[in-house]
């Protein structure tokens, strides 16, 4: 174990948190570890809430003309959906993932800022509570003039502008009430957070990767988290500004987008979808970085093109900044910007087939372990695949004009996103199950998850593509029955019943074995990334000593050589080896020091939410709050060293000089 | 792979929003357009998920299987799954430029109209006849049309599946789309841009008719309301109604009272010859029309027209009254 050495006692506002179990040490951790965990259920609860939001929907549109609710709480349930789903819980899970594998996957020990990664994670769960303290304090109504037949209820008092808060129906004249103002400012508030993460992981893989770890030999996964890093460092400060806009214009009455001012509703648009395209691909790349780990995992082969598969991700990444007027074919644009977004779409077409293509290559020729996690990964590529190909009718820009603003859309992206990201998201879930918890989730009620979810999903989502292109209109809270959309309809709503039985069977393999689950083996996968050439659960010093890394996929070749026909042969002294590692990774024989917990970050994040009221109420108590508690995080955290001073001072264990970045390799010089 | 046959066959027979069943040259040329690009999209879906489940089956684990060949990538392959999509996508790229430019030109001989989109209907004004009306749009069939569109209030979005694709209604600029029907045929439109409380519920019909057809309509159009109704009886009534309860604030019948000009809500001037109303989300008949005096709100939530308490009597009136508005 361990030698544990007193710290030195030290002043601050606050003494230094002492507990290393119990909820006081999860709330003042700064392990990246305990903090993707707490990301990860954080995420998912919110997952489940935007899914309940769905479902609230979906009886609502099971038949025509339906009254299950009013019109108001149907726009409310929409709105909160989709901010939900994307900010709340896909973002989120995948900061999940970043934060718990990405030092690992470079065999580091933390990541560069570890309080700013603490501070990430506060934020975000501040910036949720401010944006769902709508349901309690916000209020909506019917526009300047209108009337309302009934009072709105709580369940109607959330943004109901839209995700997309067009404006000027989300601005203050034809969206009155607080409700938009907690959406303009809650968003504002989670943005911060995933500024700060964005900057804490570019820094960290430039900097910690361990010895030998080049960047064309980190994993996929990690390049992914690095692209989705620049997309959320450049893309987030546009919907910042937009939406800072946004509030002045409701707040202090300025014009900038009403036109009776002289501003432009249509710039709203502009400025919402460039931030809005690049980040499709931040909730879309993580979930290619798994599936491009735990595919070569359990077909025993490597990634087929590996740097094909990098690159495009980049590609990806940056061609996704120039396509973002292909939502807006139907709006006041120019037939020569729409020729010229048409064609952008249809590029970005090309680095996505070559992921797919390359996957297909990994796949093919192996020998295939068809696990949960292996088959969400196929599943993620098949839907991924009918998700892309609707995605090139939207590049077809007449086409698009009768697509947009329907179920085609809704279902489009929804093969993106649920059969896409959230396939991904669950391969990840049960393939670094053994990692995070130590032991095994239960193969077979993984695999009826699977089913049921594939199902659930196809059924949920395939209709919509002909009742978009026959005539349903997105966020309709009624449709007439002489339509004919009622059959299909009730379809979907029976699927997303379905999907929400599979989610409840994830719950309970995840919940039964977290704790009674088998005892997860020493590297359960035969694994390539260095991750599993630690424990499970990861101790809380991830490495006992610091990995040196001799090729891609050095795990692997650790076990595993070739014989001259190519096939994989392992090696006599794999077993050896694993027992080594088990039996290192739990004895340190050095001193290793860690990051302190500490509560500043907590402090500094629920400092933003009162900032977020008082411009709401224009209340100056609030705002005192607020700044009070921006002073004591900043100012604690400023006076306070990130380790307590030991006796022996030693130099930090990761290694970053020799493997500095090299500028040929990094296309970040794009 | 059931999908796309599902695709296929799952097609919802006389939906009159429809997409895929154009009615005129505009969404006729979309729709070929679109299935250029589906059936490509077909061919592609059958090979890649071929390719997966083939893999699935094929190279699934068994015990007697050797460890997999180490293949790492092959260049050639890259750049063949690089360059073939790349073909595949200029040969619908072609087309689908030279229809953006042609979609957008002006037709010649066009019909002009304006579109007004409010919350929550579409009003038409027909520049050339001095004709203002709601809700339904009376075209004249194998016509171009040029609609000139903008917005009162916040973004709506034109849509009538069967003639042409959506566009949106934005407030402090013009935008503009071309319809043509092939036939005197009635068609449903549908606002796509979300617009606040309502929007499910603006919807519109476009009536396309034979020539000598809309020539009567417009002759019909252009008069005023008759003025001259038996004071016994009970439409007369109703026409105190509407001139008393304080309908004439937002509506305007021509003829009928002395201030013309601008009103926020549609103009009533013929509403007995509209088959719709309330932005086209009823039928316009005795029962509806009772329902929607009652309570305007009720059926169209955050709607500007107030609920003006009127009596069963003064509802019964004002019925009889916009009947004889033809």
């Amino acid at each position: 174990m361990t030698k544990i050495i007193q710290p030195k006692k030290q002043k601050n506002i606050f003494s230094r948190p002492s507990s290393e179990e119990g909820i006081w040490s999860w709330i003042t951790t700064v392990d990246h570890k305990r903090i993707g965990i707490m990301y990860g259920y954080a995420a998912f609860f919110f997952l489940l809430v935007g899914g309940l939001e769905a479902l609230l929907l979906r009886i609502q549109l099971s038949q025509p003309d339906n009254n299950f609710l009013s019109a108001a709480e149907y726009n409310a349930m929409f709105t909160m959906h989709g901010t939900t789903m994307i900010f709340l819980a896909i973002m989120p899970i995948s900061a999940a993932f970043f934060n718990y594998l990405l030092p690992l996957q470079i065999g580091a020990r933390d990541v560069a800022f570890p309080r700013l990664n603490a501070l990430s994670f506060w934020i975000f769960i501040a910036g949720g509570l401010f944006l769902y303290s709508t349901f309690l304090f916000g209020t909506a109504g019917a526009p300047e003039g209108g009337y309302l037949d009934e009072e709105v209820s709580r369940l109607a008092s959330a943004p109901n502008g839209g995700w997309f808060g067009y404006q000027p129906n989300a601005g203050l004249k034809y969206s009155p009430g607080t409700a938009m103002d907690y959406w303009a400012i809650g968003l504002q508030i989670l943005g911060i957070a995933s500024l700060v993460s964005a900057f804490n992981f570019i820094t960290t893989i430039l900097n910690m990767r361990t010895k030998g770890m080049r960047l064309m030999r980190m994993p996929v996964f990690t390049w992914m988290t690095f692209a989705v890093s620049f997309l959320l460092a450049f893309s987030l400060p546009i919907i910042a500004i937009a939406l800072f806009f946004v509030t002045f214009d409701r707040q202090f009455g300025t014009t900038f987008f009403l036109t009776e001012g002289g501003g432009d509703p249509v710039l709203w648009q502009h400025l919402f979808w460039l931030f809005g395209h690049p980040e499709v691909y931040i909730l879309i790349l993580p979930a290619f970085g798994i599936v491009s780990e735990v595919l070569p995992t359990f077909s025993r082969k490597p990634l087929f093109g590996y740097p094909a598969i990098v690159f495009a991700g980049f590609g990806i990444a940056f061609i996704g900044f120039g396509v973002w007027a292909h939502h807006m074919f139907a709006s006041a644009i120019s037939p020569v910007a729409q020729a010229g977004f048409g064609l952008s779409t249809m590029i970005i077409a090309v680095p996505t087939g070559v992921k797919i293509f390359n996957w297909l290559g990994t796949i093919w020729g192996g020998k295939l372990t068809l696990n949960t996690p292996m088959l969400f990964a196929l599943g993620f590529i098949g839907m991924f695949v009918i998700g892309g190909l609707s995605g090139v009718t939207h590049s077809v820009v007449p086409a698009d004009t009768q697509q947009t603003d329907t179920y085609y859309i809704v279902a489009h992206f929804h093969y993106v996103l649920f059969g896409g990201a959230l396939f991904g998201i669950f391969s990840g879930l049960y393939y670094w199950f053994p990692k995070v918890w130590g032991r095994m989730y239960n193969e077979a009620l993984g695999k009826i998850h699977f089913w049921l979810m594939i199902i659930g999903f196809n059924l949920t989502f395939g209709p919509m593509h002909w009742l978009g292109l026959q005539g349903q209109v997105r966020r309709t809270w009624v449709y007439a029955e002489e339509t004919n959309l009622g059959f299909w309809n009730l379809i979907v709503t029976i699927g997303a019943f379905i999907l929400a039985v599979a989610i409840l069977v994830f719950m309970a393999n995840w919940m039964y074995s977290r704790r009674k689950g088998e005892k997860a083996p020493f590297d359960p996968w035969d694994a390539r990334t260095l991750e599993w050439i630690t424990p499970s659960p990861t101790p809380v010093w991830n490495f006992s000593k610091a990995p040196e890394v001799k090729s891609l996929d050095d795990f692997w070749y650790q076990k595993y050589g070739e014989d001259e026909d190519g096939r994989a042969v392992r090696k006599d002294t794999a077993d050896d080896l694993l027992i080594q590692l088990e039996e290192e990774g739990f004895n340190p024989d050095e001193e290793i020091h860690l990051p302190s917990p500490s509560y500043f970050p907590l402090i500094l994040a629920f400092g933003l939410p009162f900032l977020g009221y008082a411009v709401i109420y224009k209340s100056i108590p609030l705002a005192l709050i607020g700044v009070i508690l921006l002073l004591i995080g900043g100012f604690g955290w400023g006076t306070e060293p990130l380790e307590e001073e030991f006796e022996s001072a030693e130099e930090d264990l990761v290694n970053t000089e020799e493997d500095s970045v090299n500028e040929e390799e990094s296309p970040t010089n794009e | 792979m059931l999908c796309s046959f599902l695709f296929i066959t799952a097609c919802i027979e006389n939906a009159p929003l429809d997409s895929l069943s154009p009615a005129g040259p505009y969404a006729r040329t979309i729709d070929e357009l679109f299935w250029l690009t589906f059936w490509i999209a077909v061919v592609i879906f059958f090979i890649v998920q071929g390719a997966l489940l083939f893999s699935v089956f094929y190279f699934k684990d068994s015990p007697e299987k050797p460890e997999p060949k180490q293949i790492h990538g092959n260049s050639v392959l890259e750049i063949i799954w690089t360059v073939i999509p790349v073909i595949i996508l200029a040969s619908i790229a072609v087309p689908t430029v030279r229809t953006i430019f042609d979609l957008a030109r002006e037709p010649e001989n066009a019909l002009k109209i304006e579109v007004i989109g409010h919350q929550w209907w579409f009003e038409y004004k027909y520049p050339d006849y001095g004709i203002t009306t709601a809700n339904v749009l009376v075209i004249p069939e194998d016509t171009p049309i040029r609609l000139e569109m903008w917005s009162n209030d916040v973004l709506h979005n034109y849509w009538v599946p069967k003639l042409n694709g959506k566009r949106y209604l934005v407030p402090g600029q013009k935008t503009y789309l071309n319809l043509h029907a092939d036939n005197a045929e009635e068609f449903w439109a549908q606002c796509g841009e979300y617009c606040g409380l309502s929007h499910s519920k603006m919807r519109g019909r476009v009536l396309s008719l034979s020539q000598s057809d809309f020539d009567a309509w417009v002759i019909n159009e252009q008069k005023n309301a008759a003025n001259d109704l038996d004071q016994e009886s009970l439409a007369y009534e109703g026409q105190q109604v509407y001139l008393n309860a304080g309908c004439t604030q937002c509506h305007v019948i021509g003829g009928v009272w002395d201030v013309q000009g601008e009103r926020i809500a549609p103009n009533l001037t013929h509403f007995a010859i509209r088959n719709v109303f309330a932005g086209a989300a009823l039928k316009n008949n005795a029962e509806n029309l009772t329902e929607w005096l009652a309570n305007p709100a009720k059926i169209k939530p955050g709607t500007f027209m107030p609920n003006l308490e009127l009596t069963e009597r003064e509802i019964e009136a004002l019925i009889e009254y916009l009947g004889t508005l033809k």
